[in-house]
């Protein structure tokens, strides 16, 4: 059964459609990544999905519940949790009370305060400090960490890997295997095609708010990503229905 | 010896302002609301005090303790009817509709109570007027020295709250970043509606004090207002707690050096003060200003 159901959504920003009538189903346990431009409609279709940002048509349906109009910390309640671009730590709080703060609509699972801790073992000596002095990658475990300790049976993570060092970035994807072992559903933007098609199982690519290709990651070549990417015609005739 | 004497009257003065300035700066520091109201709604406080005691021979002290929970409720139900949903349209609505509070309350005390000053200075019984002789220029006056005691408690116990608690946490998290709080599942309007709540509790024993010290009338508000204004602007517009009770003693001692200068040169003393802090490059004593980070009740 799917988790997610999202069916001819629209979202806007002002005149801007940023959204354009999107479909997509997620199953259980499957981990997929959304790829496109600066300006694709990526994140604005995240946050629509985490209630962050009302859609101004089309239906979200999350385990069989229909959260269109949920706000998003009844989006949390429900297990959807979304790591934001830019890590959007709360910088005059410490790390821990970063995750304290989150973990008040914890649902019942697997992730504690100690055991987010545990899989990111370089946030526990820093503990105590202010989220703002940590460095990005850093404050990038801490971001996630904080959306996972809510124990979200759906994952949404923004540009992840934007502005950390190379090191940062492996330690981050490390970490993201630990959290799919564990069984999670991921929707991930990702800009490094490596890393996106590293982690997931199915990609689709975004253009000006629509799908213009979607498909399993063995079906696909770089080639035909590239071009939807960029709006090339071949791809975008071949994959519209 | 005068001065000395100058400066501790000032800084018992400065423990009212500050207690006047707390509420104010707690929802400027959130919800970035200056509440026009926040002084006639301490004038409420007082009324209800006032009101107590007609039918309940008691002390204001005591008074005011059933009127605290009904303060709290009437802030919590401000926030959800009115100030919610003028925060949705930007942030001068709030100033308009916290405007019209005002006016409202004004008008509405006037019309329940009279326009006729009263005091509970009567009420408070020794306390009011009590007072310790240290030397033959310097005492200390019992309300004085319980206003800032009372002051300080109030202080100390929010930033407890605030850094110690689970909802204090959401409440910081919340100031800084209203949009990612809620994407970390806190309910960023209750949030605000308890802070409201909170922020009005402390008004009504501001209004307690004013009533106790001086009197109070149905129009008393934005003279209080203005004074607590200057607090919170003094003290770095709530971008700490603490800031407001600081502004609040820089501006009481102002207040009472500037009068021992010549009686006339009190209350402009106060403002010369607040125009100096708001000129200077640092714009409050505890500011980061332009930093969108010094936003909201810091740790």
């Amino acid at each position: 059964m799917s988790l997610l159901e999202v069916s001819e959504l629209e979202a806007r920003h002002g005149l801007l459609e940023a959204v354009r009538g999107v479909s997509l189903t997620l199953a259980e346990g499957e981990t997929v990544a959304l790829v496109g431009a600066n300006g694709a409609g990526k994140t604005t279709l995240l946050r629509a999905i985490a209630g962050a940002h009302r859609p101004s048509g089309g239906r979200i349906g999350f385990d069989g519940e229909d959260i269109t109009r949920l706000r998003a910390h009844q989006c949390v309640r429900r297990g959807i949790s979304l790591v934001p671009e830019g890590r959007r730590l709360f910088g005059n709080l410490t790390v821990e009370e970063n995750l304290l703060v989150a973990a008040q609509r914890r649902r019942q699972g697997h992730w504690t305060l100690e055991r987010v801790l545990e899989a990111f073992p370089m946030l526990e000596r820093l503990r105590r400090q202010r989220a703002a002095t940590l460095s990005g990658g850093e404050q990038q475990a801490t971001a996630i960490g904080r959306a996972l300790i809510s124990n979200p049976r759906l994952l949404l993570l923004d540009e992840v890997s934007l502005g950390l060092a190379p090191l940062a970035v492996d330690a981050v994807y490390a970490s993201l295997a630990t959290v799919i072992a564990h069984g999670a559903t991921i929707l991930l933007v990702e800009q490094d095609l490596t890393r996106a098609l590293g982690l997931a199982e199915r990609v689709i690519c975004m253009l000006e708010g629509r799908f213009v290709l979607e498909g399993r990651r063995e079906e696909l070549t770089r080639e035909q990503i590239t071009d939807a990417y960029f709006g090339l015609g071949r791809a975008v005739e071949a994959a519209a229905p | 010896m005068t001065w000395v004497n100058d400066i501790v009257q000032g800084i018992t003065l400065g423990g009212f302002y500050g207690l006047l300035a707390c509420g104010l700066a707690l929802m400027f520091g959130l919800m970035r609301i200056i509440n026009l109201a926040h002084g006639d709604i301490a004038v409420l406080g007082a009324y209800l005090v006032f009101l107590l005691l007609e039918h309940w021979n008691t002390s204001p002290f005591v008074a005011i303790l059933p009127v605290l929970p009904v303060m709290l409720l009437l802030g919590y139900v401000m926030q959800r009817t009115m100030l919610e949903r003028s925060l949705r349209s930007g942030l001068l609505v709030p100033l308009l509709t916290t405007f019209g509070l005002s006016i409202v309350i004004q008008n509405l005390l006037e019309q329940g109570f009279s326009p006729d000053v009263r005091s509970l200075g009567g009420q408070a019984g020794s306390i009011a007027t009590a007072s310790w002789q240290i030397t033959s220029r310097l005492s200390i006056s019992a309300i004085g020295a319980l206003t800032l005691g009372v002051a300080i408690v109030i202080f100390g116990s929010l930033q407890q709250f605030l850094s110690r608690t689970q909802a204090g946490r959401q409440m910081r998290a919340t100031a800084q970043d209203p949009d990612t709080a809620e994407l970390v599942g806190i309910d960023s309007r209750a949030v605000y509606a308890r802070a409201t709540a909170l922020a009005v509790a402390i008004a009504a024993i501001a209004g307690l004090f004013l009533a106790i010290r001086s009197s109070f009338f149905p129009y008393a508000g934005p003279d209080n207002l203005i004074f607590a204004f200057e607090a919170v602007v003094i003290g770095g517009l709530g971008a700490s707690l603490w800031g407001a009770l600081l502004g609040g003693i820089v501006l009481g001692v102002a207040q009472t050096i500037g009068g021992q200068i010549n009686p006339e040169y009190s209350i402009l003393a106060g403002h010369l003060v607040f125009l100096l802090v708001l000129a200077s490059p640092r714009g409050g004593l505890l500011t980061l200003r332009g930093s969108s980070r010094a936003r909201g009740v810091a740790a």
